[in-house]
């Protein structure tokens, strides 16, 4: 069966495998045996978890893997208009890259060069490979600017990545892998560090830029709902295996595989709240679970609850020196107030910098708040001298965004486990302590082999699982997630939330969950505050938020959040 | 009832190699940096085998004649003739005042017996490595030497880390007016020359000896491995696992030492290696310019001061032996560093 009817498509990959040399003793198999075709004048989408090869392909295409430990499998083939892109010698290679196939990458920020300007840099591209003059190469890249959607770029030109915002650096990536028009664009992960608002309009240029231009664009992205918008065709990859690849339209009406089913499925929806998010293994295994049948959670206040916590007009201002002796204040969070209720969940939603983490930490005073109160137990936490305050230190605990970073390296997970309850003298002694943290890695579904590990030998989601346990030693009442799952693969974004529900449950804490995603809050929340520039800009219960948005800004995040396949749209 | 109760502790305790034990498997990699580690560790066996006496216990004895040669180029030809002009001269000098040694028979007495003590080792025409002006054994004070040099360097090394880390770790944690103080510190340190410090602190010190000399690298050499901890401390105290010890309730200097430290120890072990042989090789500068050690030790500095002399008179032995005794163990020691940084650093991989 040949799933496309293009009959000469510009890209064919043919049983791709690439390995990895480890160490003397391992290779890795990144990818193994992946073929699917990038037809011209098309969007193909490469979508997959973290580990799935999808990177790897790209860099494949282009001739960008490492040369000291990967190889490339004899019988692969990468023919492109024709030429196996495999056997080319690598001056050709260089020649084709940037003129006929370019590459946006993931991070805009890591990709400039800091110390050059933005012209300067698309400039230099258009002097090596088309060979323009000086003069014809800035009107070019003017020329480029306005057609990448950056506002005045007379003045653009000139600025360095540092002076560009985190869309505009995005755009002037764009600009430049469209700058020597190439028949090819791989973009990796383009939107995934950007806020969605900014990444709509991006999704929206690279979509624009693909009619006009007539190329075709390898979109590779670990979120499915993305793509729904503006590919034609997917190909779904998983451990280095091409899952399945089929027009847009079928992948999401009628998938076939069970991943692609499992990845449909287990990201958060607005239109449901299953009580449980159904996770992978429920649709790797015969028969799959009936998505229909997992029971709606309702979600939402009575007014009547029991408040843990409340915060009053709670601001935090930073300084930076100005001059010789001023200093300039920056309000990144301006008078916040909110109840939160026993048991429940408070969503806290807003884009970067609009001062999310900031209230997160200032509640668990680990920045102290410029003025402002936060009642707990009928006290004022943040007047509290020290000492008192450790005492309500475990009450309130947090969760960070990322697992990675969030573990100290240098301990095991049994001692990360056990310090806090060291600390706080819980427990009646270590053998005591020990065993409460079995128990505690049995309830995040960790084995009891964990004690010893280190937290390199964890996944992420089994890194956050730890992080989360740690909180629990010291049981508190307030449980603050920043972003507990943004740095996950959606798959085990699942797990995770529904890890984060069944201690919710059971233990009766509180949630304060930050994340800037709209999906995921509202799966978990109950009410849902929206903060913009410091500041909240709308509170309600969390269903009324979502069918009712009052204020403009909610409005705006709502719609340009990526709303996967809609039928009849494509 | 928990799992811990179920299941022994050694059962569930699988092998779990921690940083440390896969930064000592990635040098275990590298041919060089054991080649290298395998040196060093001869040098420090070397090093507590002379200290604790085992080895050229007598260095100071003079086992050989002036400058006696190498045993592989045979004895020197024009010695006796130093040793005749030397019995000449022991003879009494009445014949040219006619003025009989009112001392004479006391001396005579004393000549014979000293020359009863000494007469018995008669001393020996050639040396392993050959003898210095005193007709001490080269090859034994290059031991000897190695184990002051060595132990100089290691200790003001540790001296230097030690002040180091603690200046770089409260500077870099506590930032604001601590770190203004340590800045301030090390901007004093950093702004006399070199030497002129050196003699100063010397001059205070005001005597010779190894404890100086260690004292003098140990309070001059801190000032590279404070500017290091102090940027790894900032940048690491705003980590989130640091934030989550905040959280958790750990005190500062839990924060400070238990969390943060063991995450910079590879920069400062790395720091330590340096400057061991920093060290050592300003040691032999100091000893050299004769700030160093006393008359009464000898290093690879004092032989080196002792060569310059020497090798006019074409004695080249002391020198070689102090040389490539120094080359070979910095050379080792740097390579090993250089291993060890890329053990420990598994980004560079």
């Amino acid at each position: 069966m040949k799933p496309y009817e293009d009959t000469a498509p510009l890209l064919c990959l043919r049983d791709l495998e690439v390995s990895f040399r480890i160490d003397a003793a391992t290779t890795l198999r990144a990818v193994k045996g992946a073929s699917f075709d990038i037809p011209s004048d098309s969007t193909v989408a490469l979508v997959g978890e973290s580990g799935s090869g999808k990177s790897v392909t790209a860099l494949a295409i282009l001739g960008l893997l490492p040369r000291e430990n990967a190889t490339v499998g004899a019988g692969s083939r990468i023919v492109y208009r024709g030429r196996n892109l495999l056997g080319m010698a690598p001056r050709e290679l260089r020649a084709l890259r940037g003129a006929g196939i370019s590459m946006i990458f993931q991070e805009p920020m890591s990709s400039l060069n800091p110390v050059f300007t933005a012209g300067f840099q698309i400039a230099e591209l258009l002097k090596q490979h088309l060979g323009l003059s000086a003069r014809q190469a800035r009107a070019r890249v003017l020329e480029l600017l306005r057609e990448v959607g950056i506002t005045e770029p007379e003045a653009r030109i000139d600025a360095y990545p540092f002076q560009l915002s985190g869309g505009q650096q995005q755009r002037v990536m764009i600009a430049m892998a469209i700058a020597c028009e190439p028949k090819l664009l791989i973009a990796d992960e383009p939107t995934t560090a950007l806020d969605v608002t900014v990444q709509q309009q991006i999704l929206e240029l690279i979509a624009g830029l693909q009619r006009k231009m007539r190329m075709s664009v390898l979109f590779i992205t670990h979120d499915l709902d993305v793509v729904g918008e503006i590919a034609d065709s997917v190909v779904v990859m998983r451990d280095g295996e091409v899952r399945e690849q089929g027009a847009t339209r079928q992948i999401f009406e009628a998938p076939r595989d069970g991943y692609t089913q499992a990845l449909l499925a287990c990201r958060p929806t607005l239109a449901r709240r299953p009580g449980r998010l159904p996770v992978i293994d429920d649709f790797m295994k015969q028969p799959p679970v009936d998505l229909s049948r997992i029971p709606e959670r309702r979600r939402g206040l009575h007014g009547d609850e029991e408040i843990v916590l409340e915060a009053r007009h709670l601001a935090k201002s930073f300084y930076s020196r100005e001059g010789l002796f001023g200093r300039k204040e920056f309000r990144a969070v301006k008078d916040v107030s909110f109840k939160l209720a026993r048991g429940r969940t408070l969503g806290l939603v807003g884009e970067s910098g609009s001062g999310k983490t900031t209230v997160g930490l200032t509640l668990m005073r680990l920045l102290d708040a410029s003025c402002g109160e936060v009642l707990f137990d009928g006290r004022d936490l943040m007047t509290m001298p020290p000492r008192e305050a450790m005492a309500y230190k475990r009450r309130i605990q947090i969760v960070f965004q990322n697992p990675y970073s969030s573990l100290n390296p240098r301990f095991t997970a049994g001692q990360i486990l056990m310090e806090p309850m060291q600390i706080h003298s819980i427990g009646g002694g270590e053998e005591e302590r020990r065993d409460a943290v079995y128990e505690l890695l049995e309830k995040v579904g960790l084995p009891a082999t964990s004690f010893y590990r280190y937290p390199h030998e964890f996944s992420g989601g089994q890194r956050q699982r730890i992080a989360i346990a740690r909180c629990l030693t010291m049981q508190p009442d307030v449980l603050i997630c920043d972003e507990p799952v943004s740095a996950l693969d959606v798959s085990i974004q699942a797990q995770l939330l529904n890890l984060l529900q069944d201690l919710q449950d059971e233990y009766g804490m509180s949630y304060v969950f930050i994340s800037h995603d709209l999906a995921v809050v509202r799966h978990m929340a109950d009410q849902v505050m929206v903060m913009k520039d410091g500041e909240i800009v709308e509170i309600a219960g969390s269903d009324e938020i979502y069918s009712n948005p009052r204020h403009p800004y909610t409005r705006q995040l709502l719609s340009s959040m990526p709303r996967g396949w809609r039928p009849g749209a494509g | 009832m928990s799992r811990g109760a179920i299941l022994p502790a050694s059962a569930i305790r699988a092998e779990s190699p921690g940083l440390w034990m896969l930064a000592w498997r990635r040098l275990c990699r590298d041919r060089v940096g054991l080649t290298s580690l395998a040196a060093v560790a001869l040098y420090c066996a070397l090093m507590l085998a002379s200290g604790a006496g085992l080895l050229a216990g007598d260095w100071s004895k003079e086992a050989g004649v002036s400058y006696a040669p190498p045993a592989f180029m045979g004895p020197d030809a024009a010695f006796p003739a130093v040793e005749v002009a030397h019995d000449a001269a022991a003879q009494p000098f009445t014949e040219e005042t006619g003025i009989a040694d009112p001392l004479a028979e006391v001396l005579t007495g004393i000549r014979k017996e000293l020359a009863g003590a000494s007469e018995p080792d008669s001393r020996a025409t050639t040396l392993a490595f050959g003898g210095d002006k005193w007709g001490r054994d080269v090859l034994k004070k290059a031991v000897k030497g190695t184990e002051t040099s060595m132990l100089v360097g290691i200790v003001a090394a540790l001296l230097a880390v030690v002040l180091g880390t603690v200046f770089g770790a409260q500077a870099g944690y506590y930032g604001g007016r601590v770190d203004d103080f340590f800045n301030w510190l090390y901007s004093v340190f950093t702004s006399i020359p070199y030497l002129l410090l050196v003699l100063a602190i010397a001059a205070v010190l005001n005597q010779k000896g190894t404890l100086t000399v260690i004292l003098i690298l140990g309070l001059t050499g801190w000032t590279g491995i404070f500017r290091l901890v102090r940027a790894e401390y900032m940048k690491h105290k705003v980590r989130e696992y640091v934030l989550a010890a905040d959280a958790i309730g750990a005190s500062g200097a839990r924060r400070m030492f238990v969390h943060i430290f063991p995450n910079v120890s590879h920069v400062v072990l790395v720091q330590l290696s340096l400057h061991v042989v920093l060290f050592i090789k300003s040691e032999v500068i100091l000893s050299f310019l004769g700030f160093g050690v006393g008359v009464d030790t000898v290093s690879w500095g004092s032989m080196l001061n002792e060569a310059q002399t020497e090798l006019i008179l074409g004695k080249w032995w002391q020198l070689v032996a102090a040389t490539a005794a120094m080359a070979v163990l910095v050379t080792a020691f740097s390579l090993f560093t250089d291993a060890l940084r890329d053990a420990l650093d598994p980004q560079l991989k």
